[in-house]
């Protein structure tokens, strides 16, 4: 047996609490990529919103996987097979720990946050709500947390209403508790939101929804690689996160669910690996999770994803957090000091992103101008353009932050947005 | 990849600075919408057309430089232009703006030769060419929406 197989064991390392700070030089190094120059100045990796980069450990597994390890899942008998079986659950039981998850029959694996958010839009929604009925979302979601509801309305005749947002960026909680009503059958709200980088009080709307028995969704794809997620804690009945922002591959998420909700939900794909038996008449379901994960799943992506979980774990997510809030802090007071530059989202609970727009400059320009630099930042709508035009902007720039940002690169932020200023002085 | 100086020329930064013909028109005949939504921009194109000839050209939105700067070059430039005309300046821009010009498509586009440098720079081919799509629905309908996508 390789050493690589024992890594698949259901075995996994005792992951350490955070002892003290982290060490940023010590992590970067970790992060090949991040050694790179563009057009010929060192690579300033702004973008982690979007999608974080990934340590070497993550690399070699999915590399190691299809070297050494490659077979399908619960299909064979032999040794390749029962091995990637062994590990694709062994990493799903790490999934289940990392959310602090009642049981891994909670852990379905999908594609990303926008497959995990469909899927309970198509199966818990289309089973569930009726014409009439009304999902509850908010005016600072991702597309992704939106467009689902939308065609589950087409398909239902079920009403999508949006919580209104105050002029920092937080939710209208008085508006939120009002709009909560008799026709409620779900709310889906975003943890940390990607265009803001507000911070939602989750546990305060799943007290409300609790008393009412409605089901709560999160959207946790921008919290589960910076902030502590613990599913019970939240209080929420669904979870979606993807594994590419959490320093992990592309192609592979999670959906979390309650039990007893995943339980009553049907299948919302046929196919292979989620059958208990099939006739030429009719079908029966296996039990959960893989009811929910028709087809040869992304294996090597799910075992790349369990290393990432791993490395966020061996670092600790309280020290990754507190580094972040130390470089947003840093970040927010130098955006402070530039005239004419105007900080979008300025909630009290904030985290590691930092949108922004500049007085008589379009963000896209300042995204070409900084990219000249090296400096990598997003500039665009954010897949969020209820939140513009909440906020009269048709587009904002945005920095966003992980583990191997260091102070360095936000003034050299400062310095490309100097150069942008005196351009369009 | 080209230098901020190849994209940004003094031309485009005047003009998105101060963008001519950048107002509505009451007695357009012809009026566009051009969205792209990548990144969300919008710009309205108007026309007043005599018969064959564009004796009017203006337009409003919210872009970028590039998008902005190309939209006041282009109704400065087409304005007094027949549809053929037009329609042909569109095609010398859209070869210089993606790099396949042709020796002889320098001289004929005048000042729009500013935007040579977006052709280092494919992410903004789109910024400069909007407006040129809603100009050419505006030519062939008089009501329409167009997108980049």
């Amino acid at each position: 047996m390789s050493e690589a197989m024992v890594s698949g064991s259901v075995l996994f390392p005792v992951i350490e609490p955070a002892s003290g700070a982290l060490d940023v030089e010590r992590v970067r190094r970790d992060f090949p990529i991040l050694g790179q120059q563009v057009h010929g100045r060192p690579l300033v990796y702004l973008d982690n919103a979007a999608t974080a980069q990934k340590p070497q450990v993550v690399i070699d597994t999915v590399s190691r996987f299809y070297r050494a390890e490659n077979s399908n899942i619960h299909r064979g008998v032999h040794y390749l097979s029962e091995q990637a079986s062994g590990a694709y659950e062994a990493a799903r039981e790490r999934v289940a720990r990392f959310i602090n998850a009642e049981s891994p029959n909670e852990v379905v694996f999908t594609r990303g946050t926008t497959d995990s958010i469909n899927l309970v839009a198509q199966s818990y929604g289309r089973t569930f709500l009726r014409a009439g009925d009304e999902v509850l979302i908010t005016a600072m979601e991702h597309h992704s947390n939106i467009v689902p509801w939308h065609l589950l309305g087409e398909q239902t005749g079920a009403r999508v209403r949006a919580v209104p947002l105050t002029s920092t960026g937080e939710l209208d909680l008085d508006a939120f508790h009002a709009m909560l009503s008799e026709r409620t059958r779900l709310i889906a709200l975003v943890h940390l939101s990607n265009a803001l980088g507000t911070i939602n009080p989750i546990r305060q709307v799943t007290a409300w929804a609790r008393d009412r028995g409605v089901p709560v969704l999160v959207d946790a794809a921008q919290s589960v690689p910076h902030l502590p997620v613990d599913v019970q804690s939240l209080g929420c009945d669904f979870l979606a996160f993807s594994g590419h922002k959490c320093y992990g591959p592309t192609g592979v998420g999670v959906l979390y669910g309650r039990e007893s909700l995943l339980e009553r939900m049907p299948p919302h794909q046929g196919g292979g690996g989620m059958i208990e038996t099939v006739t030429l008449e009719r079908s029966t379901w296996a039990g959960l999770p893989l009811k929910f994960e028709a087809g040869t799943p992304m294996i090597a992506q799910v075992l790349g994803l369990r290393a990432a979980l791993d490395y966020i774990g061996q670092i600790g997510l309280a020290a990754i957090a507190a580094w972040e809030q130390e470089l947003l802090g840093y970040a927010t007071d130098m955006m402070a000091a530039i005239p004419g530059c105007r900080i979008i989202g300025t909630a009290p609970e904030k985290a590691g992103v930092l949108s922004f727009v500049l007085d008589k400059v379009h963000p896209h320009d300042i995204g070409t101008i900084l990219d000249l630099e090296g400096i990598a930042i997003r500039a665009g709508h954010h897949c969020a353009q209820p939140t513009m035009r909440h906020f009269g902007v048709p587009a904002t720039a945005r920095a966003s932050f992980a583990l191997y940002n260091t102070k360095d690169e936000i003034d050299a932020l400062a310095a490309g947005l100097s150069t942008v200023s005196r351009m369009f002085a | 990849m080209g230098t901020l100086a190849t994209l940004y020329q003094d031309l485009i930064l005047d003009h998105n600075r101060a963008p001519r013909n950048f107002r509505s028109m009451e007695n357009a005949n012809r009026r566009v919408e051009g969205n792209n939504p990548l990144c969300g921009d919008r710009l309205t194109v108007w026309l007043q057309m005599d018969g064959d000839r564009i004796l009017d050209a203006a337009f409003q939105g919210s872009g970028c430089a590039i998008s902005r700067a190309s939209a006041s070059l282009m109704t400065m430039a087409v304005k007094g232009k027949t549809r053929a005309e037009a329609g042909e300046m569109f095609e010398r821009f859209r070869r210089l703006v993606t790099g396949s010009v042709t020796p002889d498509d320098a001289q004929p586009l005048g000042k729009l030769a500013a935007f040579g440098g977006v052709a280092e720079f494919p992410a903004r081919v789109k910024c400069a060419s909007l407006c040129w799509h809603a100009l050419r629905a505006a030519l062939d309908q008089p009501e329409a929406v167009v997108s980049t996508e």
